[in-house]
């Protein structure tokens, strides 16, 4: 995000081709272009000593799993990891909570207060820990909102104009699995699926399970789409659990090379802890 | 006739809300910008009852009201957390909140709402804050264009006085948050002034209709009222099958 305002201001949204820009006072509303193409920091390598890797899937495609062994592992070779979820900042959290409780929250307003506990944990906890060089582990990241907020109804183009200050990963783990594996496991842990996980929000069907298999089956989709637009590495999530953390830390030695290994800073142990 | 008469068929700023069944919206949306203090919330009071008399039903909404939200922003407010990212999200989030839950249900009832300050606020306050001004229009591409946004236009000079004679000069207003000067005084004038500017440049951007705000609560009230007939009058001409007998004076 530039802090430029005088050279910021020149270089707006108007499109001065729009008809309704020469007629009256309303008219006068300039049309936003589709921003989908501008300038992405998504699309290029952040420029910051450390690391930062994201998991990516929808609910019970095992991906905290796979993230907290990751975690592990990396603390006992030394590195100094720092370790972020998603929609966990404090900021929202009372509005998050009333918000779902009395259900008051429409796609837009899901998305946006996501997108302010994206943004705050993205200044608080993520930005410093890469800057001073720490490996950042992030559980979900904007390709979440990307996928869950389309399907919910927002628009493709507004969702990524909102987090057009998000860096890309050096590496993103997309979490494949079909929708069966996934109820399953999230039956088998707890009796009942949680009201916006399983979209019922959206109304797709008044059946809790049926309305997760619509709903859940549309984001897979998106983030199908979402893998060839960003690149993010695909795990097939139906696999053993330790084979599966053998090709994540795979994917991540390569991200590792050329890494300059901070000393690893004291004990952080309890940021692991969320 | 289902269509907002006035905006040549564009009714959103941007994309809109997609997942929302267009439905026509009879009411008319009035929006009143300007900067603190100079006197918006008083001429709202005012047009109110005339145009409850004149037989419109109206309905009031202002910024970072929401029920979702205000709680929210005045916690982190106090608790001084709040980036230009995070205060322009938490603007968009209480924005959308307002204009799903009453702004739009309100136009689709016929209401005439009256909004205290509109995305412009956020526009001219995140850019003084450093935010891309491309990144905040972007944020509100689901606003509904308003029929009328009337800018009460003052200089810094005239505001002062205003001010330090009225409320006082508080924190926010004053733009400590952006730590301009350690004096409350400068602050003030310093961000006032750079808002005012933001305001300016928007005029044309958006076709406000600017106000002298120097004038007395009078004239500036029959200024408001001047507009906001013509406006209706010629919304009335608009549809199709208007009787004489509508005509209001």
């Amino acid at each position: 995000m530039s802090s430029n305002n005088e050279n910021g201001f020149e270089t707006g949204v108007g499109v001065n081709s729009d008809p309704a820009a020469e007629i009256g006072h309303a008219g006068a509303h300039r049309a936003i272009s589709d921003s989908l193409a501008k300038q992405s920091l998504l699309k290029s390598p952040h420029p910051f000593p450390g690391r930062l890797i994201a998991v990516e899937g929808i609910d019970g495609s095992g991906k905290s799993t796979q993230l907290q062994l990751l975690a592990r592992w990396l603390r006992a070779r030394g590195y100094p990891v720092h370790f972020t979820e998603w929609n966990s900042s404090r900021l929202v959290r009372n509005a998050m909570r009333r918000g779902k409780r009395k259900n008051l929250l429409t796609p837009t307003t899901f998305s946006l207060l996501h997108a302010v506990d994206f943004a705050d944990r993205f200044t608080y906890q993520i930005l410093p820990p890469l800057k001073g060089g720490m490996i950042v582990l992030a559980d979900r990241y904007v390709y979440t909102a990307f996928a869950r907020d389309v399907a919910r109804g927002v628009h493709p183009g507004w969702v990524r104009s909102v987090y057009n200050f998000a860096l890309r990963p050096d590496l993103t783990i997309y979490f494949r699995v079909p929708i069966e594996v996934s109820l399953e496991r999230l039956l088998a842990g707890r009796a009942k699926l949680k009201y916006h996980e399983a979209g019922m929000d959206v109304g797709l069907s008044v059946e809790p399970v049926e309305s997760f298999r619509l709903f859940q089956s549309r984001v897979l989709e998106i983030y199908d789409e979402l893998t060839l637009e960003y690149g993010l590495r695909i795990i097939q999530a139906t696999g053993e659990i330790p084979n599966q953390q053998r090709v994540i830390r795979k994917m991540v030695q390569e991200v590792l090379r050329g890494y300059d290994r901070q000393p690893a800073s004291g004990d952080d142990e309890q940021s692991l802890q969320p | 006739m289902n269509n907002h008469y006035n905006h040549n068929g564009r009714r959103w700023y941007g994309y809109g809300l997609p997942y929302v069944k267009e439905k026509p919206l009879p009411g008319h949306l009035i929006v009143i910008e300007s900067t603190d203090g100079v006197g918006r919330s008083t001429q709202i009071e005012l047009l109110r009852p005339w145009l409850e008399l004149e037989g419109f039903a109206v309905s009031n909404t202002g910024w970072t009201r929401s029920p979702l939200l205000s709680a929210t922003i005045n916690e982190a407010k106090a608790g001084h957390q709040l980036t230009v990212t995070t205060f322009s999200l938490l603007y968009a989030a209480d924005f959308a909140d307002r204009l799903e839950h009453e702004i739009l249900p309100a136009l689709q009832a016929g209401f005439i709402v009256i909004a205290d300050r509109y995305m412009y606020t956020a526009f001219a306050r995140n850019t003084v804050m450093g935010a891309d001004p491309a990144w905040s229009r972007e944020l509100f591409q689901m606003a509904l264009i308003p029929d009328l946004v009337f800018y009460l236009d003052i200089e810094v000079e005239t505001l002062v006085p205003r001010v330090v004679q009225g409320k006082g000069m508080d924190y926010w207003e004053s733009g400590m948050h952006l730590a301009l000067d350690t004096d409350i005084f400068e602050s003030f004038k310093r961000y006032q002034r750079r808002i005012i500017e933001e305001y300016k440049r928007m005029v044309d951007e958006f076709g406000f209709i600017t106000i002298n705000a120097r004038g007395s609560i009078d004239e500036i009230q029959t200024e408001l009222r001047r507009h906001i007939l013509d406006h209706l009058r010629t919304a009335r001409g608009l549809k199709e099958n208007a009787s004489p007998e509508d005509e209001f004076e």
